[in-house]
Parts: C-alpha cells; structure tokens; sequence
C-alpha cells in the first residue's frame, strides 16, 4: 500500500491544502495519506474527487472537513469543528470523536459516521437523488434542530449514554422535512418535533434498513458483538416527513 | 369551494365577424381561457392573466384583451386590485404568490437623474470614428502595483527589464458591462437558458445559472457561465462549481429580501431533478438563511471554501439584496475574501414571490449603489470588491446611470426575458407560461424557438451597449473605468436635498 505523510505542524489551512493537491496530484496511486499535528486547518479534504484514498487525520480538523468531496475515505482521530460533510457528494468520513453544528450539512451523497456527539442543525438540508444517498449515523447525542429541512437520506441517532427506554433531550426535530428518515434511538415525544415532521410505526423492515448501518459503525469504531446486538434490538424512534410537499397549502391555488 | 365575489380583472373579446374558428387561441391559451362551443367561441375571463398569447397569434387580429372596467364602484384606495387580493384570500386563507417584480407606483429615481453631455469647452467624442473602451473586468483589483526590475541582455545591449511581482487576483472579462443575471433552470425553462447562453458567448458577456444547478446541454457554455450556490445547494458539487467561470452565493433577492426560495414540486420534472439532484416532484426549498452562515465571518469561510474547491481560480461573488443597511453589509463582504458583491434592487423580477414581499420589501437600487460605492470608499476598500448592480435595469441609460453611481457591471434579468418575447404578465409562479419561458411543460417549452430568442437577447445587449459607447462619447470619456462612480456627469431633476445627498448627485442647473 502506498503511504505518504505530511506534517501539518505551523501550516496554515491554504499551505496544507494546496500541498494534499499537489500530493495527490503527483502520486496518482496513493492510497493512503496521513496528516500529522493537524490544528483547526479547514476544508481539508476540499473538493478532492479521488476513489480508494484514505486520508487520516490526526488531530482536530478545522470547519468544513471534506467540503464538495467525491470518493475518499477521512478517518479522524481527534475532534471535529463544525460542518464535516458539507455538500459532500460521495465518500465516508469517519470521526473517532464529536463534531460541532450543522454536521452533515446539505450532504447528497455518502457517509458521515460521527462517534460522538454532533452539534445544532445536524443533517440539515441532506438530500437524495436515485443512486445518491447520504448517511449521517451519530453514536452520542445530537443537538436541536437535527435534520431540518431534511429532503433525502438517512439519520441514525444512538444516543449510546441512554437507555432506549429514556427520552431524549432535542427541540424542534425534522423541522421542514420533506424527504428521507431520521431513526433515533430512544423516546421522543411529538411535542419535540418540528413542523412537517411526523413519529411513524418503527417496524421490522426498519430494523432490517439499519442493520448494516450499525453493522458497519460498530466495525468503524471497534465496539464488541454485544453493544452491536444492543443497538440492533433497540427500541428507535422513526420520524419521517408528513408530505414532500409540506408548504403546498401555504399559498393560495388561485390564479392572480 | 368559495365562490369569488368580484368580476374578473380582465375582459377577453372575440370579435365574431373576424373569428374563423380556427381554434388556434384554444390551443395557444395555456390558462384555458378559450373553448369552442359549435360555432363560437366560448371565453372564461376568470383565468386570464393577459399574457396575450392569444392576441398576438390570432391570424385574424379577432382577440383583444382589456382591463375589466366594469368593476363596481370607483375607489381611490379600494381599488379593483386591493379588493381582488383581500376577496383571495378571504376564499384561501393563503399567502399570495407573484412573479416578476415590484408592481407598485414606487418612484423610479433612475428617471428623476439626467446625464451630462459635453459641448465646447470640453469636446464630445464621435464613438464612430474613436475607440470606445467598454472592456470590464469585474473582481479584486490590487492596491498598488510592485515590480521586480530584471537585468536582460537584448542585442548586446542590457536592459532592465519590469516584471510585475504583485499577484492580480482572478478577474472576470467582460465586452461589455451587461450581464445576465441569476435566473435558475426549474424558474426557467431549458429553452430559456440555451437561448441566453448562446447570446451571452456572441456578446463577450456572462449568464447566470441560478441556483438550480447547471444542464449538461449548457456545459459547452462554461467559459460565459457563472454559476450559483443558494442556501439550498441544489445542483452543487465540485464538477458543478468547475464548469463554469465565477461563482456566485446568494444570500438575498431583490424580489423577495430576508425569505428563501421555494420551487414547487410540479416543476421539478426528470430534467429538473436531473440537475437539480432531487427526486422528481418533489418541492426544491431553499430556506433564508444558509445554514453555514450566520455572520461575515461565516460568509467568508463559505466562500474560501469556494475557492478551495476551485484551487483559488475563479472569483467568488456575493449577491445581497438592497436593504436599508446595504453598505455596511457590503463593505463587511469586501473583507472577506469576496471578489464581487451583486446588490439586487426592490424591482428585481422572481419566479415566485408572496407578493407581500415583492411590492413592500427593499429599497431601489439607485440609492443602495450609491451608499455601498461612498462606503465602500470611505473604509478604503473600494478596490477589494466590484459592485454589480441589478433589478430593474430597463435600458441603456440605467446602465450608463448605475454605473456613474458607481457600479462596476449590471445584471439583467427580466428585459432578457422581454427580449425573448415575455410579456410580464407576472404568472410565472404557476409553471403555465404560454410563451415557453417560465415553464417545464415540454409542450410550451417548445414554442420558445432557442436560435431566434438567443438572436434578441444579443441584438439587444449589442444596441445597448452600442448606446452606451454613443453616451460615453457625449459624455467626452473614452473608457466606461473613467465613468464609474463619476457622479458629477449626473444630475438630479424632481428630487428633495435629502435624496440628492444620498444619490451623491447635484441638482440640474448647479
């Protein structure tokens, strides 16, 4: 496997992208590049359409991680800043820590697997388009506003703190959600959801949808076959769009 | 259903002598306004929105179609269309939806200012014999020039040579200082665009795309496309943003200031939700806010996040739309990284506007040009950022007018679209448009034939910019750089001091 390393030490975020560009650029069969002492650099990962590339990042990324990506595979060991995933168009972004707000924001493709927590807005404005599918799966807690205006994909929410018997804590769930799903683990009242959004029957053929989602997390990030089985034979919380049309009735049908 | 209790707005009038019953109006007429009944022709007024569609394609000249003035009493401020609006909604409960822009009688400053011209003292210039410079460059411009002096040897001779060591930031190339404005296919039709990228490429000029992503049939066009990233970042991925030649983040529109967009499922058709990556039929929203930003330090992480995702090629713009604190926003985006701020004026058209906002929300571009331009100025940024100016450029003279108050560049939009034969009727909203502009249906897109709207779009920005080469020339000024914000070849007629002093102009006669 060919490996290449870059020290982000001193670099400002301009210095270390330009030089992952120049990287990949000269070394069309890298597969793997580690980036060291990385320090709140942002957008690493910006736009780079590269399949069977994995970038890792030690240290804690700035906003913005893997911004427009298309193909590689980001595992970070550390924290993430806000927005990993924005407008991501296809690839896997691994985080062995929490992220901050608007995680997975407007992402139309690929995956973004957070271990810890996220902030507000996560999931915000995700969409789908036939062969695209965005997965956001969050392990900890999740912040209010989680999957407004959601359009497409799919949000798991673990909650892995609580038991699947608890409520959880969140306002305003799914506000203006017109398409996709967000299955979360554990008890939430109606009251907690947003407008356009909508508690459904969480039935087998949902339980067989998340499998391989929790399947693949728990692999991700080294949990054991019990805490796997745990998550699968949880109670979830399915909530899904009233219509993909939720504002039709707000404006008059007539004619002017 | 509530029946409505006015009459409808408009009367529709076959004449029977001239009527041959050819049908033609009954196919035309995209609202179902007509219908043949044996040997007649049966009209339904109700659903007119005098497009005149109909009119225009009647080969007899049977049809005309005019303000119902049977309307009940006369009112000043009750007026037919004030009580249409509250009949409306008194049937819906509903929020009324608009197309096009501002319909209400707002003063037009661009009307209330006249140019200067020259006469003895200072000579006019015959833009038919000397070269007129209408060549914009739209982006940062540097501070200062810094030149490295480089020793070469050239016939035995040494010579030092300059060589210019500051970097000149990507910068857009005009011909002429018109573009077109940000018009998305999903508003628009695909015929549309094609007709207005065709004409943009023979003009040396650029074409928005709007924020509904960009057609693989207009990929040819990247070179004149500048393409749009909205808070609902439709259509947007890295190929996306590479395929055309600037981008562009839309925070506000002059239509509709402070609300997001909202493109109804119905037209959201294959093509569309090709584009646009969304499933087909469902409801393209685009919230206010971005969700990444909610300060100018968030705008400027967005926009270097643009120009990462293009290697710091292409310059990034900012449109905005002009509201009462305009400069200071604008000035706040100079420093951030942004090459261009486009301010959108309260006439500015829309696909689809509550109509609330459309004729009550904004102010005119006129003054917001000129506030953004002194501030801008006074903080000493001017040369960070161009300005381009839109909504409710009408003419060459709101050209050569915005750019004296200090634009750099327009956009149009909605005289593009009178070129190619709308007839601002205002319905765009509905997806029915007979003229095969603002719709999807694939048998009205057809009626807009691409190579003939695309042949107005260019003789239209070709007489214009012609027009502005004959001002500059009466003007005694060679190059539109050396008109930008020179207001002293403006002056105010009709116009208070207050209004005066916030236009930067003089009153004629001084």
């Amino acid at each position: 496997m060919k490996e290449l390393k870059i020290d982000a030490k001193d670099m400002d975020y301009r210095e270390l992208n330009e030089k992952i560009h120049e990287v990949l650029d000269e070394n069309k069969d890298l597969e793997k590049l580690v980036l060291e002492n990385v320090l709140g650099q942002r957008f690493i990962g910006n736009g780079v359409s590269r399949k069977d590339l994995t970038i890792i990042v030690n240290g804690v990324p700035g906003g913005d991680l893997g911004m427009f990506m298309k193909g590689p595979k980001v595992v970070v060991n550390g924290n993430a800043d806000h927005a990993p995933g924005n407008t991501m168009d296809e690839g896997f972004v691994v985080i062995h820590g929490s992220s901050g707000d608007v995680t997975g924001h407007s992402m139309r493709g690929g995956k973004v697997y957070v271990q810890g927590n996220v902030g507000y807005r996560s999931g915000i404005h995700m969409k789908e388009y036939k062969y695209k599918f965005p997965v956001l799966v969050i392990g900890g807690a999740a912040k209010d506003f989680l999957g407004e205006y959601m359009a497409g994909g799919i949000i798991l929410n673990f909650n892995m703190d609580k038991e699947d018997t608890e409520n959880i804590e969140g306002r305003m769930i799914a506000t203006g959600i017109h398409g996709g799903v967000i299955y979360i683990r554990g008890i939430v009242e109606s009251s907690q959801l947003g407008i356009a959004a909508d508690i459904k029957d969480f039935t087998e053929e949902d339980i067989e949808k998340i499998t391989p989602y929790i399947e693949e997390f728990c692999a991700e990030f080294g949990y054991s076959n019990e805490i796997k089985e745990k998550l699968i034979n949880s109670k979830y919380t399915k909530i899904a769009p009233i219509s993909s049309r939720p504002f039709q009735k707000l404006y008059t049908p007539d004619l002017r | 259903m509530i029946p409505s209790t006015v009459p409808p707005k408009y009367k529709v009038f076959v004449d029977p002598e001239r009527c041959m019953l050819c049908e033609r109006c009954t196919t035309e007429c995209s609202w179902g306004v007509y219908r043949r009944q044996g040997n007649k022709i049966l009209t339904y007024p109700n659903r007119c929105g005098a497009c005149l569609r109909c009119a225009s394609l009647c080969p007899r000249d049977a049809i005309t179609v005019t303000l119902n003035q049977s309307c009940g009493r006369e009112h000043p401020v009750w007026t037919p269309e004030v009580k249409q609006d509250v009949v409306t909604q008194a049937k819906s409960g509903c929020i009324l939806l608009s197309g096009m822009g501002n319909a209400k009688e707002y003063p037009i400053y661009f009307d209330k200012i006249v140019l200067d011209a020259c006469q003895v003292t200072n000579p006019s210039i015959d833009p038919l014999r000397e070269p007129m410079e209408l060549r914009t460059y739209v982006g940062k411009k540097p501070e200062k020039l810094e030149f490295d002096y480089v020793e070469e040897e050239i016939d035995g001779k040494k010579v030092k040579k300059a060589k210019l060591k500051t970097k000149i930031a990507p910068n857009l190339k005009l011909d002429t200082p018109i573009m077109i404005g940000h018009m998305s296919y999903g508003a628009l039709s695909l015929n549309s665009h094609k007709a207005m990228a065709k004409a943009v490429k023979e003009c040396g000029t650029f074409m928005g795309t709007g924020e509904g992503g960009l057609h693989r049939d207009l990929y040819g066009y990247s070179d004149n496309i500048i393409t749009q990233v909205a808070s609902g970042r439709f259509g947007v991925n890295s190929e996306y943003l590479n395929k055309g030649a600037a981008i562009e983040i839309k925070i506000g529109q002059g239509a509709k200031p402070g609300i997001g967009g909202h493109l109804p499922g119905e037209k959201v058709s294959a093509e569309v939700s090709m584009t646009r990556m969304i499933p087909q039929g469902s409801d393209a929203i685009s919230p206010a806010p971005h969700h990444d930003i909610y300060s100018i330090e968030d705008l400027a992480q967005l926009i270097r996040s643009l120009k990462e995702a293009t290697r710091w090629k292409m310059p990034v713009f900012v449109k905005i739309s002009a509201v009462h604190n305009v400069s200071a926003i604008a000035n706040g985006i100079a420093t951030s990284d942004a090459d261009a701020v486009v301010i959108d004026g309260f006439k500015g058209g829309t696909g689809a506007a509550p109509k609330v906002f459309r004729d009550n929300v904004g102010i005119p571009i006129e003054v917001a040009i000129a506030a953004v331009d002194d501030r801008l100025r006074e903080q000493g940024n001017r040369h960070k950022i161009s300005i381009i100016a839109s909504g409710g450029i009408r003419n060459s003279a709101d050209v050569f007018k915005s750019i004296a108050l200090g634009a750099d560049a327009v956009y149009i939009g909605t005289a593009a679209m009178v070129a190619m034969g709308c007839t601002v009727c205002g319905r765009c909203y509905t997806g029915q448009c007979a003229w095969g502009i603002a719709t999807q249906k694939p048998e009205l897109v057809k009626r807009l034939e691409v190579d003939d709207a695309a042949r107005r779009v260019a003789n239209l920005i070709h007489a214009w910019t012609h027009e502005i080469q004959e001002l500059l020339g009466a003007a005694g000024i060679n190059s539109i750089e050396s008109l930008r914000g020179n207001r002293d070849r403006l002056r105010g007629v009709g116009l208070s001091e207050i209004e005066l002093n916030t236009l930067g102009i003089k009153q004629a006669g001084m």
